[in-house]
C-alpha cells in the first residue's frame, strides 16, 4: 500500500477539482513521480468505491536531449551569431566552436551573417544584422512549459525532423470521485473474525468486497460411479412398482438353466463358442432337479404341453456345460422353477439388474460384460395388453412417454415385442428394450399352472446411462479405463427429467 | 437376425405397387421386419473397396431387410412377396402339392450304411419344368446360401445340393468313402481331384474353408453318385461340376444331407415351396423316394399341412382383445395360417402350411393373430397383480454402504469381472493354483481368462489409467468376485466384496485403517477381541512385509488390509505407495 499521506493528498486534490483529474496533472501538484501517483490510484481502488479511475492514454511532445540544451542555451545558429564580434571572426576559428558547423550554415541561410572569402588573413565571418530573434529556442521553451499546443503541427514536425522534439504516448488515469468518496482513509477488513463478533467492532469496519465472478473451492469429497447411480434409480423404479429383487449373484451358470430351461434348442447359435464364454474349470454342473430335467428333455426332443417340440436328440452333456451367464433370465428361470414348487401358487413381480457376459466382438458400444435390467410379472390371465401397459408405466418413470411395439423373435418368448421410443433429438424411433410372454414350453415343465402367464422385459443399463451422460465410448464409462474426472463431475441422476 | 437383400423395383413390381421408403419401412415394422438399409451394389463396393472398384457396378437400389431368425419362409424375394401380399389381402396363400412323377418312376436316393458315422440323413425332391430368369436364378442360389447360414447352422446340420436332372440319371446313391477313394471334378474346376486334394485346395478358399472342419477328421467322407458313377456332390463341401445348374436348367434335382433330419425336411420344404412358383404347374413339387439302409422307404418332400384347433377365447384372453371367432380366423388367414370357424362355440381350425415350421404351439398362432391385429392397436391395461416389493438383503446392504463410502471421501470404481490370470496371480505375487479362480475355456484374448477372485487388480488398473489426476486418489468398489465352491450345483459361487485403495506419496496405512474403522462403525461392529473386530499382523505376498494385517470380526477372518508390496505396485505400472483394504461383506448380512 502506498503511504497514506500521499493517498490523502491525492484525495484532497480530487475533491478540489470539478469533474475529474488526470493523474499526469497530479504529478506537478503532488511533487512525486507519475509512477507513485499510479500506485496511489491503485491502492485507493482496492478500498472500494472511494474513487473511480479509468485508464486512458494521451500523446504528448517532449524535448530531446539536444532540444533541452537549445532551450537553455539557444539554438546553434544564435550561438554562432552571438560569438561573432563587430570586427568579425576568422571562419576557421568559428568552426572550432561547439555549435560551429550546424550554426554556421543555419545562420547563413537565415542571412544573419556573411562570409568574406577574400579577406586578408583568410576567410572571415561578419554579422549582417544588428540583432536576431531566436525562434527555435522560443518554440522549444513553449514545449518545455507544456504549451506545445500553441505550436502548429508543421512547426512541431520540423523540430521533430531536427531531432529536437519527440512524440511520446503517456498512460494515465482519469480520476473522479467514487460512490464512497471521502478524503480520509479507513482500512478495509478482509474477513469477519470471532473477535469482531464478540466485540461488535464489525459495525464500524469496512469489508473488502468479494469477487463473485471467481469459482469456489471444490469440496473434498468422494463420488459415486454414474452407471451405479443409474442402477440405483432403476432399482428405485422397480421398488416403487412393487417388484421384488432376484438373487442374481451367480455369474457362473449351467447351460441347462441358461438355455435348456428356456426352451432354447441345443443347436441355437447363441450356444456357440463364438458367442458364449464356457468354463474349463469347473467345466460341468453336477446337480439338476432330475424330474424337471426329464420334462425339459422331453419338450425339446419330442414336444408336449401342446407343442411340437424341436424334434432333435437332446443331450445332457450339452446341458451340463458351465458358462458365464449370457442373460439374467437364467436366474428368472431358477426363480420361476422355485415358485412352481410352492404348494400353492402366488402371483409375483420380480426384477434384477446385474452383469451378463457375451463372447462378442468388442466395439465402442459393446463390451464382453454388461448389466442387464430385467422385470417380470407372474400371474393368472396376463395379456399382451398387460405387458404393454406395464412397459408404458415403467418407461413413463424414465421420462419416456411415446412407445410403440414391433413384432420380433426370441426363442423363449411368444409373442415377442421390441420396444421403440420416439427420440426427440434424433427425430426417429429407437429401440429401447425387448419384451415378451414366456413360452408354455418353458413354464409348463417347471410345473406352473396352465393359466399362469409370465410377461417380461429387459434392457441394458449401459445404453440409457451413455445417453443420459452423453458418453460415446463405453470404455470411458465401464472398466478401469474410466476417466475419474468424468466420475467426479457427473451430476445426480434423475431419469425422468 | 438374417438380412435379405432384394432389388427394390423388382420387389415393388411383384407387390403390384410402389411405396415410398417410409411407407415400406412402416409396412415392415407392422409385419415384424426391419428395413435395415437402402443401398446398391455400387454403394456397397465403394464403401468396402473404394470408389475406383465400384465403377461400372450396378446402381440398382437394394433393400436390405432384417428377417426374424425363425422365419425361413421370408429369406428370399418370392417368400417376402407372398407373405406381404397375403398379409395385405392382395392374394390367398398358395396350396403346395406333392405330385407323382409323370413317368410313374420317381427319382430315388439310396442311403448306404457307411453314412451312419458322418451324415446319416438325406431327403430329396424334383422341381419339374421350371423357368428361371437371371433374377430368379440368383434368388434361388441366394436362398440356399441364406438357409445354409441360418437353419443349416453353417452346413453342420444340413447341406443343400441342387442339380440339373437332365445331366444325370438315377437312382442316386448317398454313401461315404475314404477321401483318397473319392475323385471328381468339383464345381467350377476343370480337372479331377481326390477328396484329400480338394480339402487342401479349399484351405485357402475364403468361402469354403469354413466348412472343411465338419468332415475333415472323419475317416469316410459323404458322397452322392448317380447310376453312372458321376459325382453329384460331396456334402457339405462342394457339388460336382457335371450336374451344375444354370439359368437354362429345366428340371432340378434337390438333395439335402443332414445330421438333423427335422431340419433337413424343413430346408427341403422351404426350397420347393419358394421356387415351385416357377414350375409349369405352379406350386407343385415332384416327389422323390429315399431308401434307408434298413430298406425303409420314405417319400419327400413332406409338404405336411398340420391343423390345430383353438378357441377365439384363447386368443382374446392371451392378447387382451375381444374379437369374434370369424374375425380371429380372418386375422390368422392373413398370416398364411388358413383358418375357419368350426362349430358354434368359437372354435377355430387353423391349418399350418409347410412354410411355417416356426409355428409349433398354439402360442405361435396367438402371436400371429396379435400381429395381424396390430400390436399397436391393442389397448394397454394394468395387471391387477398385488405384490409387496422386497430388496435382496445383500444388495440393500451394498447400496447403503456405497453411499457412506462416498461420504467418507472415496470414489466409486466399476471394474470388469473378467480378467487375465496374471492380474489375479503373478501381478499380486501369488500362484494361480493358490487362487480359487474359475477358468474360461474359450477366451478370445487374455483379458477374459478367468473371473476375478479379488477386486484389487481392477482398482489398481483404474489408478494406473488415472495417474494424471491430482493425488491422493481414493477409490472403492463393492461388487462380486467368483470362487470355486464344490458345494454348489455349478461348482462355483459369487462373493460380495468391499475393496478400497489409497494412493499417494506416502502409503497412508492410517487412512485405510481409518476407513476400516468407519466401515465397522457403519456395520455396528465395535472394536474388541471377542464380539467385536480387531486386526492382527499377517503375512501376505501381495503386501509389504510387516505392513499387512488380517481383519477379524466376530472371531472370523473377514479380510485384510495393508501397504502393497512394491513389486505389486510396479506390476500394475504404478509409481507411488499404496495401501488397500479388502473385506468379505457376506459376513455382515
Amino acid at each position: 500500500m502506498a503511504d497514506s499521506g500521499l493517498l490523502e493528498s491525492l484525495l484532497r486534490l480530487v475533491e478540489k477539482v470539478d469533474g475529474g483529474l488526470d493523474s499526469q496533472d497530479a504529478v506537478g501538484e503532488l511533487g512525486v513521480e507519475h509512477q507513485a501517483v499510479v500506485g496511489a490510484v491503485k491502492s485507493l481502488q482496492a478500498l472500494g468505491e472511494v474513487i473511480e479511475a479509468t485508464q486512458r492514454s494521451s500523446k504528448h511532445w517532449e524535448l530531446t536531449g539536444e532540444g533541452r540544451e537549445i532551450s537553455e542555451q539557444g539554438s546553434h545558429e544564435a550561438r554562432v551569431f552571438n560569438a561573432i564580434p563587430e570586427e568579425g571572426l576568422p571562419q576557421s576559428q568559428l568552426m572550432k566552436l561547439p555549435s560551429g558547423k550546424v550554426g554556421f550554415s543555419k545562420a547563413m541561410s537565415n542571412k544573419w551573417i556573411r562570409l568574406d572569402k577574400a579577406h586578408e588573413g583568410g576567410p572571415r565571418v561578419f554579422r549582417t544584422v544588428e540583432s536576431i530573434e531566436d525562434t527555435v529556442r522560443e518554440k522549444l521553451q513553449l514545449v518545455k512549459n507544456g504549451k506545445s499546443s500553441q505550436l502548429e503541427e508543421k512547426e512541431k514536425n520540423e523540430l521533430k525532423k531536427r531531432k529536437l522534439l519527440s512524440e511520446v504516448t503517456i498512460k494515465s488515469y482519469w480520476i473522479t470521485k467514487g460512490r464512497n468518496f471521502s478524503t480520509t482513509i479507513t482500512k478495509q477488513e478482509t474477513e469477519l473474525t470471532p473477535e469482531m463478533i464478540a466485540s461488535g467492532s464489525w459495525r464500524d469496519k469496512k469489508f473488502k468486497p468479494y469477487n463473485f465472478e471467481a469459482m469456489g473451492v471444490a469440496p473434498d469429497s468422494g463420488h459415486l460411479h454414474p452407471l451405479m447411480k443409474v442402477r440405483t434409480q432403476f432399482r428405485q423404479i422397480f421398488l416403487e412398482m412393487g417388484f421384488t429383487e432376484m438373487p442374481t449373484n451367480n455369474f457362473i451358470e449351467s447351460s441347462f438353466w441358461n438355455f435348456d430351461s428356456l426352451f432354447q434348442p441345443q443347436q441355437h447359435p447363441a450356444r456357440d463358442q463364438h458367442d458364449t464364454f464356457f468354463m474349463s474349470d469347473p467345466a460341468l454342473a453336477r446337480e439338476f432337479p432330475q424330474d424337471y430335467l426329464e420334462r425339459v428333455k422331453k419338450v425339446h426332443s419330442e414336444g408336449g404341453y401342446g407343442s411340437q417340440g424341436y424334434k432333435y436328440d437332446w443331450k445332457i452333456e450339452e446341458a451340463q456345460k458351465n458358462l458365464l451367464r449370457t442373460h439374467t433370465t437364467a436366474v428368472s428361470a431358477r426363480m420361476l422353477y422355485k415358485l412352481a414348487q410352492q404348494e400353492k401358487f402366488t402371483p409375483v413381480k420380480y426384477f434384477s439388474i446385474d452383469r451378463v457376459f457375451r463372447n462378442e466382438t468388442l466395439d465402442a458400444t459393446h463390451l464382453a460384460e454388461f448389466h442387464q435390467i430385467e422385470g417380470l410379472v407372474v400371474d393368472y390371465g396376463l395379456t399382451l395388453g398387460d405387458l404393454m401397459g406395464v412397459l408404458h408405466q415403467f418407461f413413463m418413470k424414465l421420462g419416456i412417454t411415446k412407445l410403440r411395439f414391433k413384432p420380433a423373435y426370441n426363442p423363449y418368448t411368444e409373442p415377442s415385442m421390441e420396444v421403440f421410443s420416439y427420440h426427440e433429438g434424433l427425430k426417429k424411433w429407437v429401440e429401447v428394450g425387448n419384451s415378451g410372454v414366456f413360452r408354455p414350453e418353458m413354464l409348463l415343465p417347471m410345473g406352473l399352472p396352465e393359466d399362469v402367464s409370465v410377461i417380461a422385459w429387459g434392457l441394458s443399463l449401459e445404453r440409457p446411462t451413455m445417453i443420459k451422460y452423453g458418453i460415446n465410448n463405453i470404455r470411458e464409462l465401464v472398466g478401469h479405463k474410466v476417466n475419474l474426472q468424468m466420475v467426479y463431475d457427473s451430476p445426480v441422476c434423475r431419469l425422468d427429467s | 437376425m438374417p438380412t435379405v437383400s432384394v432389388k427394390r423395383d423388382l420387389l415393388f413390381r411383384a407387390l403390384g405397387r410402389k411405396y415410398t421408403d417410409e411407407e415400406f419401412d412402416e409396412l415392415c415394422f407392422e409385419f415384424g421386419l426391419e428395413l435395415d438399409e437402402i443401398t446398391s451394389e455400387k454403394d456397397i463396393i465403394s464403401r468396402e473397396q473404394g470408389d475406383q472398384k465400384a465403377e461400372g457396378a450396378s446402381d440398382v437400389i437394394l433393400y436390405k431387410i432384417d428377417v426374424p431368425a425363425n422365419r425361413y419362409d421370408l429369406l428370399c424375394l418370392e417368400g417376402l412377396v407372398r407373405g406381404l401380399q397375403v398379409f395385405k389381402q392382395k392374394m390367398e396363400a398358395p396350396r403346395y402339392r406333392r405330385v407323382s412323377a409323370e413317368s410313374g418312376e420317381p427319382q430315388r436316393l439310396i442311403i448306404t450304411e457307411e453314412t451312419a458315422g458322418v451324415r446319416p440323413h438325406a431327403v430329396a425332391a424334383v422341381l419339374r419344368n421350371i423357368t428361371f430368369t437371371q433374377n430368379r436364378y440368383e434368388s434361388f442360389i441366394e436362398l440356399q446360401e441364406k438357409l445354409h447360414q441360418n437353419v443349416c447352422r453353417k452346413r453342420t446340420l444340413v447341406a443343400i445340393g441342387t442339380h440339373d436332372l437332365d445331366t444325370i440319371s438315377g437312382p442316386f446313391t448317398f454313401t461315404a468313402k475314404a477321401p483318397d477313394d473319392i475323385r471328381f471334378t468339383p464345381l467350377n474346376q476343370s480337372q479331377e481331384y481326390t477328396a484329400t486334394q480338394l480339402m487342401s485346395l479349399y484351405k485357402t478358399d475364403s468361402h469354403l474353408r469354413h466348412y472343411l472342419h465338419i468332415i475333415e477328421d472323419e475317416p469316410l467322407y459323404p458322397i452322392i453318385y448317380d447310376s453312372n458313377g458321376i459325382v453329384l456332390s460331396m456334402p457339405p463341401i462342394i457339388n460336382g461340376d457335371h450336374s451344375k445348374i444354370s439359368v437354362n436348367t429345366k428340371n432340378v434335382f434337390i438333395e439335402c444331407t443332414a445330421t438333423d433330419l427335422t431340419k433337413a425336411k424343413i430346408v427341403l420344404d422351404m426350397i420347393v415351396t419358394m421356387f415351385s412358383e416357377y414350375c409349369a404347374e405352379p406350386f407343385t413339387v415332384e416327389e422323390a423316394e429315399v431308401v434307408y439302409p434298413d430298406g425303409r422307404m420314405v417319400t419327400y418332400p413332406e409338404l405336411a399341412y398340420r391343423t390345430e384347433t383353438l378357441s377365439a377365447d384363447y386368443i382374446n384372453r392371451r392378447v387382451g382383445i375381444s374379437e369374434s371367432a370369424d374375425s380371429v380366423a380372418q386375422l390368422l388367414t392373413r398370416m398364411c395360417l388358413k383358418s375357419e370357424v368350426v362349430g358354434d362355440d368359437g372354435q377355430i381350425l387353423v391349418e399350418i402350411p409347410p412354410t411355417r415350421s416356426d409355428v409349433i404351439h398354439a402360442c405361435d398362432i396367438m402371436e400371429d393373430a396379435a400381429m395381424a391385429y396390430g400390436f399397436n392397436n391393442i389397448t394397454m391395461t394394468t395387471p391387477r397383480t398385488y405384490t409387496i416389493a422386497n430388496q435382496l438383503p445383500l444388495n440393500k446392504l451394498t447400496e447403503l454402504l456405497r453411499m457412506d463410502l462416498a461420504a467418507a471421501g472415496f470414489t466409486e470404481a466399476l471394474t470388469f469381472a473378467l480378467c487375465s490370470q496374471e492380474d489375479i496371480a503373478d501381478k499380486l505375487g501369488k500362484k494361480i493354483t493358490e487362487t480359487r479362480a474359475v477358468h474360461i475355456s474359450n477366451p478370445k484374448t487374455a483379458e477374459f481368462q478367468v473371473a476375478r477372485t479379488t477386486l484389487l487388480p481392477g482398482l489398481l488398473k483404474t489408478l494406473a489409467a488415472n495417474r494424471k489426476m491430482p493425488l491422493p486418489l481414493k477409490l472403492f468398489e463393492i461388487s462380486d468376485v467368483v470362487l470355486k465352491d464344490e458345494t454348489t450345483d455349478v461348482g462355483a459361487r459369487n462373493n460380495r466384496r468391499l475393496c478400497a485403495v489409497y494412493y499417494n506419496k506416502s502409503p497412508g496405512f492410517e487412512v485405510i485403517h481409518g476407513l476400516l474403522d468407519r466401515v465397522m462403525q457403519l456395520l455396528e461392529v465395535r472394536p474388541g477381541r471377542k464380539r467385536g473386530y480387531y486386526i492382527q499382523a499377517a503375512e501376505d505376498s501381495s503386501f509389504f512385509p510387516g505392513r499387512c494385517a488380517e481383519i477379524y470380526a466376530h472371531e472370523k477372518v473377514v479380510g485384510r488390509l495393508g501397504v502393497l508390496h512394491p513389486d505389486v505396485i510396479n506390476g500394475f505400472e504404478l509409481t507411488m505407495p499404496c495401501s488397500a483394504l479388502d473385506i468379505d461383506l457376506e459376513h455382515f448380512l
